[in-house]
């Protein structure tokens, strides 16, 4: 067995994602689906994040605290981290202030709502999150490793908001030690295109917005056995997406 | 100038269709949908080439009287049957958005 993951999924607090998507459903579907790891990665937003930590313990998935920041180049980049604590403080003193203070029209854009681990909505968020930040894309990567978390440009294999559409490149600047593709297949073309993707670790996430999307047990990390502990897990892969062997 | 005028006098494709006249006193050219949005004003036709179903949502929110696509970019149909549906006018052009701009700037001066 090996360990399986999505590193990439949204709940219905992003706007642009099914009310179903609720954190426990995410995490039961993660479940059976097989897969050992799974990460939320709400738009500009960790507040979903208490309830899908809860609900994946108790189905045996190892959560990873996750945000998909847009940056102020309207590039998407996911940013993981090994403590909710970290993620936490990394939306409120980061993301949340960069953000326009435009209202969410749930009528055209989604509702955004805060969920608990019990499926009960517990707020809604007024400040719409589908929108970019003032933070540049080198800011963005600087700020979240200061903050303890690893940056990635998300879907770089898709025209809108994927770091190479928007720039037209991979630039150096950031630091990108990973780089997320949607879809596993468009990985040679794309890196015959862009030999810098070549030096970066791949990951291969569903960036799901409705469950069905949430992948199955097929891409997985050479970070040992999926028995073990979940601390012993995570540490691992931290590591791993750091770059150390 | 009324919509209708604008799209004869510059021959613009009309990719769904006008469900209002609505009078356009300027333009918006931008293709990050953030900026669009914290920046474009109702009587404003908004010259893009993006094309991304999101740009619906922005012509909604700050209620702009069309959605201008440049450069003949092609839109998904979901994309179109989408703004039918929201009855949000998507016109088209082979033009580009600069060629697009001093056109309307002519027409409106």
């Amino acid at each position: 067995m090996a360990c399986f993951y999505d590193f990439h999924i949204h709940s219905c607090l992003s706007p642009c994602a099914e009310n179903e998507m609720t954190p426990a459903t995410i995490a039961g579907m993660a479940a059976l689906n097989g897969l050992r790891m799974a990460a939320l990665t709400d738009h500009n937003s960790c507040g979903n994040l208490p309830a899908f930590f809860e609900a994946c313990r108790a189905y045996g998935v190892l959560p990873v605290a996750g945000i998909e920041v847009e940056s102020a180049e309207a590039v998407h980049i996911v940013c993981l981290f090994p403590r909710i604590e970290l993620a936490m403080a990394f939306w409120k003193n980061t993301v949340r202030p960069a953000l326009p203070s435009i209202r969410n029209k749930p009528a055209i854009f989604g509702d955004q709502q805060f969920m608990n681990a019990d499926d009960e909505v517990i707020g809604e968020e007024p400040i719409l999150l589908i929108n970019s930040t003032s933070l540049t894309l080198d800011e963005v990567a600087d700020a979240a490793r200061r903050a303890g978390g690893v940056p990635f440009p998300a879907h770089v294999d898709r025209p809108s908001n994927g770091l190479i559409e928007i720039l037209g490149g991979v630039p150096p600047e950031p630091g990108f030690v990973c780089v997320e593709f949607n879809d596993s297949a468009n990985i040679p073309a794309l890196r015959e295109a862009h030999p810098a993707l070549s030096s970066l670790i791949t990951l291969t996430n569903s960036d799901a917005h409705r469950l069905e999307s949430i992948y199955d047990a097929v891409n997985a990390l050479p970070i040992g056995d999926p028995e073990e502990e979940d601390d012993v897990l995570l540490e691992r892969l931290f590591a791993c997406l750091c770059g150390q062997k | 100038m009324q919509l209708t005028k604008i799209i004869e006098a510059m021959e613009l494709e009309v990719l769904t269709s006008v469900t209002e006249d609505r009078e356009v006193l300027g333009g918006y050219t931008g293709d990050l949908l953030s900026w669009v949005m914290g920046r474009a004003e109702s009587e404003m036709l908004w010259i893009t080439i993006m094309t991304n179903v999101n740009i619906l949502a922005v012509a909604s929110l700050r209620d702009l009287p069309a959605v201008l696509i440049a450069e003949a970019a092609e839109l998904d149909e979901a994309v179109i049957a989408k703004a039918k549906e929201q009855e949000i006018t998507l016109l088209r052009s082979p033009k580009s958005a600069y060629a697009l701009c001093v056109e309307l700037g002519k027409l409106l001066a």
